[in-house]
This record gives structure tokens, C-alpha cells and sequence, in this order.
């Protein structure tokens, strides 16, 4: 089959599946339709396997055209690449678990064929995102993405509890997303106007021939570019929707929001890398909010007693470990990253799905305890992806957090060193949450725990290809002291297959360095690990109550007054100025003077519909009365110009 | 041209009786209920025009006017027949000549 076909089939499938379930969704059984979603998705994943393996440097197919203008010409074309065909597999690889995982989550829920209509969506926007050749047609999934974010966020908006906060959530995520939005379109009419064209691979080529272009219009480029990825990829300032964005169902917060959407912002960059090469500038900017994000967000995970929460603000810190790498420049770091990130977050966040699920909707971790006996099989898997995240050596997680901390240390020292603090925060809350649900004694009320159960095998198959992923996903990208000639194979394949990328080279450091950086990582790890099992399962320590918190733990807990923080200094002002437009702008003003307007209008048409009494008498008056005017008009005319 | 006036009396004389004339028929056409009165009134007011024009016709020694008599002459028997038809079919109706009753189509 040849290239293109493939790659229209690949796009196909998913939106196929996305309009059988949505037109027809509410005839079939349940069974049919999670089948369609999650086969739409697996076929798409095989046909990304056959492309992969076919991959030979850039191939653009162009399917129609869009917009056409004297010099400017706007494709609906793809492109496929190394960067493109790597994150299509990781979004369907990791999205066909999903959707398997959600037949079994969803199964007692109502808007089972929508969930499916919307997850099917969902990744054909990605899809289209990724696979797009020029930033118009990113820009389209960036929008359809949003969309179905929003929607799956508030997906339980009529929930007799948490309807109304399910809302909330959803249009807090919309909105932050809408402002990372504007950065990215007015990223895009800057580079029509610098470059007269979005064609990726283009401006690349206006680039390299190019030298001179560098200053103030790459500077504002690159950090509207930038806004766009912190909306989408949660950065400070714009990360507290991500948390919020836990009311959606959990396989949606695996798949959107830890795996796929909000790794948008990372692709992004890395697409745009020979942009942001030329803004040295914004690369800073980058690294320090990518710094500050993963620090604080660390540190707001420490005391979070939702067991979804906790690897909402895991996930934000890891996407500002991500962002760091991008501000080394190290691109193909940060996507390594981003592939195991991917395996482990969606592996916890499915597995806190099968705790929910099997606690029967309970999210608290004080309610839990000692789940490992009554679970087997989440216990296992999640304890393979909190080591993989907390960087236990050997995991995938180690690998690809110690690719970043080396570039740090290279780079910069202060950097390594708040990466340092972050990254044992990491293992700290990663593993003061594993403790405290799965091991001591259940804390949720003997007749819950007769009820709790583990799940069936629609959502551990998930589970256990995830927790292997996690284990083995190091091996894509060894570093060179293991099997000098394979190591590194991500970062040539990503470099050799992917425009731009090709002319950046990742440091690696020598021997020596590389090997104490292991071994310190190592024993930080398992230094946390060893100290949170005296301290949650030996002690016996477990999540206080919000009133026994003392300064940092409070601090902790209120996710550092940053909502609080925002409502005062924006919301609480925009709500403030709508409310004087709408009470007093809108209803005074314009109301009010539209209906006086109006009432003009009827009163004087009320006053003149006396004249048409239906008397002809009176029509006849009126006519002799006009008549007798005239006359008189004319007579006095005559008489006066004489 | 004054010397055409063959009658004695002035042609003031003629102008008035043809105003007054037309100033009945126009009020009878306002005050009046009957729907055959108001007829009779129109014809009046035609009347009046049409003296006017004789009148003014004589006086000028222009015969012009005379012809446009015989023209209106004509309009307003043809107006008359229709007219009246009218009133009969309005009063198969309401069974009434009354021309206050006819105002259905006001609202």
C-alpha cells in the first residue's frame, strides 16, 4: 500500500469510528460500540506500525487546498516523519489501551456510545495535529483537541453531586486553553507575514537559506509559539486547568490530559525547532518557566489527598521537565520523554482508574489503604509505574529523567540542582500515594470493603502492556555506557528522520560523569523509596486532616493559593467589569433604550391608527381638509409673491 | 374675450353656484350615512366640475372644456351604475346602507 493511502486510511479510521458511534451509537449494545471505537484506533496503530517501518526521510501528501491567494497558499497536507509517525504511535498504541480500558470503566455508565463518539474524536484531532505538514492544519486538530478536552472534562455535567463543578472544570480548561490559543494564532499570522507560508519544511529552507533572519521578530514568534504550548501543555502561568481537569472520567485523564493532548505543547516546539534555535532568548524563557513549573507543581502534589490530583500535579511537574529539555535545545530528550511519560503516567492514571472504579467512586486516599491484597493486579502494575516515575533504575522513567538532568548539568548547575529537589519530590509523593493506597489497613468502612474488587480483564490487559512498556521503555534510548553501538537509538532516529532536528546534536556526557549521575539519581530514588515505606507502612503515618496541616503542608495542600491568586487578580475583576457591562451597559443602555425605541415606535404608530377609523366619512373629511391646505397654500403663495 | 359672455349676469355669478354646489355635495359626502345619498352627493360634486367647465368653456369662447363635459358625463353614469351595484350587493349583506357599518376592514 502505497505511503499516501496509508496515511488517509490511518486518519480514516478513527473518524469512521467517531461517526458510526455518534450517528448510530444509541441503537447499538454496549459491546459493539466500545469494539468499533477501540478497533477504529488499533487499525490505525498497525497502519502508523507499516508506515513506521517503511519510513524514509519526508514524505508530504497534500490532499486538497484549502485557501489559495496571490502568494499565499494554504494545504490540507501531511507529512510524515520521524517526529510525525513517533507521535502517532504513541497516540494510538497508548490510545487503543485506553479505549479498551474505558469498555470496562464505562461500562455502568449512560453516555457510553458519546464517550466512545468523543475519545474517537479526540484522537482523530491528534492525529491531525501531529501528522499536519503546515501549522494550519495543526492548528485545526490544536482546536479539535481543545474541544474534546472540554467535552470529556465536563462529560458528567448533569451528576447530581459534581455536575455543576464538572462544568466549571471544563470551562476553566476551555478558557485557558482559548488563551494559549490566541498565542498560537498570533504566532501564525506572524509567520505568514515573515515567512509567506506555514509549510513546516518551508520556513525551514527560508531559514537555512537565510541566515540574517534572526531578533525581534523570531523573539515574538517563538514566544507566542511558546503561550500556545503553555495553555495546552499546562506550564506556569497557565497549569491550573490541568488539575481541575481531573473531573473527567480517568481514562480520559490518562489519555488527554497525561499522555497525549497536553504533550501538544512539547511537539510543538519540537516541530518548530529551527525557530526557537534562532531565539536564544525565548529558549530561557522556556527553561525557567519549564523549571518553575515542575518545582512548584512537585511541590503542590506533596499533600494532595485526591489520588487523581496527585498525578494531575505529577504530570504538570513532568511536563516542566519536559519543557526544560526544550530549553536546552535538547529536543529529542524532551520527546524521549515524553514516550515514557506517556507509558508510566498512563499506566498510573488507568490504574487509579481501576481503584476508583473497584472503590466504587471513591477518589480519597484517607478512604483507601491496603488495596494490594484486594487488588493484585492494579497493585502490581502501579507499583511498576510509581517506580518508573520516581526514577528506581533500570525503569524507563530513569533513563529518560537522567537524559534530562545530564543536560542540565551540562548546561546549568542551578538548573540541575532545582531538578534535583523536583525530581525527589517526585518520588516522594509518588510514593507516599502507593503507600497509602495500596498498603496498610483500609480506612474506608468494612462494608466498602467488602464491596472492592479488582477489575475485570478489559481493563488490566491495559494495565499489564503498560506496566511491561514502562519497565522495557528505557531500552529505546540507552545511554552509551550500556551497548555502546545501539545506544541512543531514539535520538539518531529522531534526528536522522525529522527536519531541523538533523542539525542540532544532543550533548552526551563522557563516561565518568554519566555514571555518578546514575548512581546519585539511583540512590535518591531508593533512598525516598526506603524512607516512605518507614514512614507510611513501619510508622504507620497516614494523610492528615486538612486541619492538622502545619505551614509547608497547608502551603501544599492549597496548591499554593495560585487559584486564589488568580481569582483575585483576574476573574474577580473581569467578573466585576462584566458584571457593570451587564447590569448597567447592557440593561440600563442598550435595553433600555432599544424597547424606548421600540415603544416610540408603537405609540406613535398607536396614535396615527386613530386616523383610519373605517368611518369614510372621515376619510373624506381628511381628504377635503388636505385639499382645502393645498389650496390655501397656493392661494396665500400667489397673493404673498405679488 | 369677455365680449363671448352672451348672458348677462357676471361669471362670478356661475363660479359660485358652482362652488356652493360642489361645497354641498362635499359635505353631504362627510356628514351623510346613506350610501345612496353619498352617491347623489358625487354626482353633486361632478356637476359642479362640469358647470365649472362650461363656464370657463363660454367665457374663453374655447369649445375644448365642452368635450371633456361629455367625457365626464360618461365616467360618472358609468360610476353611478357601478356604484350602485355595489350597493346592493353591500346591502345583501349586512342588509344596511348604512356606510358606518362597513368598516370591518379597519382592524
Amino acid at each position: 500500500m502505497p505511503q499516501d493511502l496509508t496515511l488517509i486510511l490511518l486518519l480514516s479510521f478513527p473518524l469512521l469510528g467517531f461517526a458510526i458511534n455518534g450517528i448510530f451509537g444509541k441503537q447499538l449494545p454496549k459491546m459493539v460500540i466500545g469494539s468499533i471505537a477501540t478497533v477504529a484506533v488499533f487499525a490505525s496503530f498497525l497502519l502508523a506500525t507499516s508506515l513506521f517501518s517503511r519510513l524514509d526521510g519526508t514524505t508530504i501528501v497534500n490532499l486538497f487546498n484549502v485557501l489559495d491567494f496571490e502568494n499565499l497558499q494554504i494545504n490540507a497536507s501531511f507529512q510524515i516523519d520521524a517526529l510525525s509517525i513517533w507521535m502517532t504511535l504513541i497516540i494510538t498504541g497508548v490510545g487503543s489501551l485506553i479505549h479498551l480500558f474505558s469498555i470496562g470503566y464505562m461500562s455502568h455508565d449512560e453516555g457510553f456510545y458519546k464517550f466512545f463518539t468523543y475519545l474517537n474524536l479526540f484522537i482523530f484531532s491528534m492525529l491531525i495535529l501531529v501528522l499536519g505538514s503546515n501549522y494550519f492544519v495543526l492548528f485545526f486538530g490544536w482546536e479539535g483537541v481543545g474541544m474534546c478536552s472540554y467535552l470529556l472534562i465536563s462529560f458528567h455535567y448533569n451528576d447530581a453531586q459534581k455536575g455543576i463543578a464538572n462544568s466549571l472544570a471544563g470551562r476553566k480548561a476551555f478558557i485557558m486553553n482559548r488563551i494559549g490559543d490566541v498565542g498560537l494564532l498570533v504566532a501564525l499570522f506572524m509567520i505568514i507575514g515573515q515567512f509567506n507560508t506555514l509549510e513546516y519544511t518551508k520556513i525551514g529552507h527560508l531559514i537555512e537559506s537565510n541566515k540574517a533572519l534572526t531578533g525581534g521578530a523570531m523573539f515574538f514568534i517563538t514566544l507566542s509559539l511558546f503561550i500556545a504550548a503553555t495553555g495546552k501543555s499546562a506550564q506556569i502561568p497557565l497549569f491550573t486547568w490541568l488539575p481541575d481537569a481531573m473531573a473527567g472520567p480517568t481514562p480520559v485523564s490518562a489519555l488527554i490530559h497525561a499522555a497525549t493532548m497536553v504533550t501538544a505543547g512539547i511537539y510543538l516546539t519540537v516541530r518548530s525547532n529551527f525557530l526557537f534555535e534562532l531565539a536564544p532568548f525565548t529558549q530561557n524563557i522556556i527553561l525557567y518557566t519549564g523549571l518553575a513549573t515542575t518545582l512548584f507543581a512537585a511541590f503542590m502534589a506533596l499533600r494532595q489527598n485526591d489520588i487523581k490530583k496527585v498525578l494531575a500535579y505529577s504530570t504538570v511537574s513532568q511536563l516542566g521537565l519536559m519543557f526544560v529539555a526544550l530549553g536546552f535545545g535538547a529536543y529529542t530528550v524532551a520527546l524521549f520523554h515524553v514516550t515514557t511519560h506517556a507509558f508510566f503516567k498512563a499506566l498510573l492514571f488507568l490504574g487509579s482508574g481501576s481503584v476508583i472504579h473497584g472503590m466504587h467512586e471513591e477518589q480519597d486516599i484517607r478512604k483507601m489503604g491496603g488495596l494490594a491484597k484486594l487488588m493484585p493486579i492494579t497493585h502490581f502494575t502501579f507499583l511498576i509505574g510509581t517506580m518508573a516515575i520516581s526514577g528506581i533504575p533500570f525503569l524507563s522513567g530513569f533513563f529518560s529523567k537522567d537524559e534530562i538532568m545530564a543536560q542540565a548539568l551540562h548546561h546549568n548547575t542551578f538548573a540541575y540542582i532545582v531538578l534535583v529537589i523536583a525530581v525527589t519530590m517526585t518520588a516522594v509523593y509518588m510514593f507516599r500515594l502507593y503507600f497509602l493506597t495500596f498498603h496498610g489497613e483500609f480506612r474506608g468502612g468494612d462494608q466498602l470493603k467488602s464491596k472492592v474488587h479488582e477489575s475485570g480483564p478489559s481493563m488490566t490487559l491495559p494495565l499489564i502492556i503498560l506496566a511491561i512498556l514502562s519497565i522495557f521503555g528505557g531500552l529505546l534510548n540507552l545511554p552509551g555506557l550500556f551497548f555502546k553501538n545501539s545506544a541512543h537509538w531514539f535520538d539518531h532516529f529522531l534526528s536522522a528522520g525529522t527536519f531541523g532536528l538533523n542539525h542540532i546534536h544532543p550533548v552526551h556526557l563522557d563516561f565518568a560523569t554519566s555514571i555518578q549521575l546514575m548512581i546519585f539519581a539511583s540512590i535518591v530514588a531508593l533512598s525516598v523509596l526506603i524512607w516512605a515505606y518507614l514512614n507510611y507502612v513501619k510508622k504507620g503515618n497516614i494523610a492528615k486532616d486538612d486541619k492538622d496541616l502545619n505551614g509547608w503542608e497547608r502551603l501544599s495542600a492549597a496548591k499554593l493559593f495560585v487559584d486564589e491568586l488568580y481569582n483575585v487578580l483576574i476573574v474577580n475583576p473581569i467578573l466585576a467589569i462584566s458584571d457593570f457591562t451587564g447590569k448597567i451597559i447592557d440593561i440600563k443602555l442598550l435595553r433600555n433604550g432599544v424597547y424606548a425605541l421600540a415603544d416610540g415606535v408603537l405609540n406613535s404608530a398607536n396614535i396615527s391608527r386613530k386616523w383610519q377609523s373605517g368611518f369614510l366619512s372621515s376619510y373624506l373629511f381628511w381628504m377635503v381638509f388636505g385639499l382645502i391646505i393645498f389650496v390655501a397654500y397656493y392661494i396665500l403663495k400667489i397673493s404673498v409673491w405679488h | 374675450m369677455q365680449a363671448n359672455m352672451s348672458i348677462g349676469t357676471s361669471l362670478d355669478f356661475f363660479l359660485f353656484v358652482a362652488i356652493a354646489l360642489f361645497a354641498i355635495g362635499a359635505i353631504g359626502a362627510m356628514t351623510r350615512k346613506n350610501m345612496i345619498v353619498l352617491l347623489m352627493c358625487i354626482e353633486l360634486m361632478l356637476n359642479a366640475v362640469n358647470l365649472m367647465l362650461v363656464t370657463f368653456s363660454t367665457y374663453y369662447g374655447n369649445g375644448d372644456a365642452q368635450i371633456f363635459v361629455f367625457f365626464t358625463m360618461v365616467v360618472a353614469a358609468a360610476e353611478a351604475t357601478v356604484g350602485l351595484s355595489i350597493i346592493i350587493m353591500a346591502y345583501r349583506n349586512l342588509k344596511s346602507i348604512d356606510i358606518d357599518m362597513y368598516n370591518q376592514l379597519k382592524n
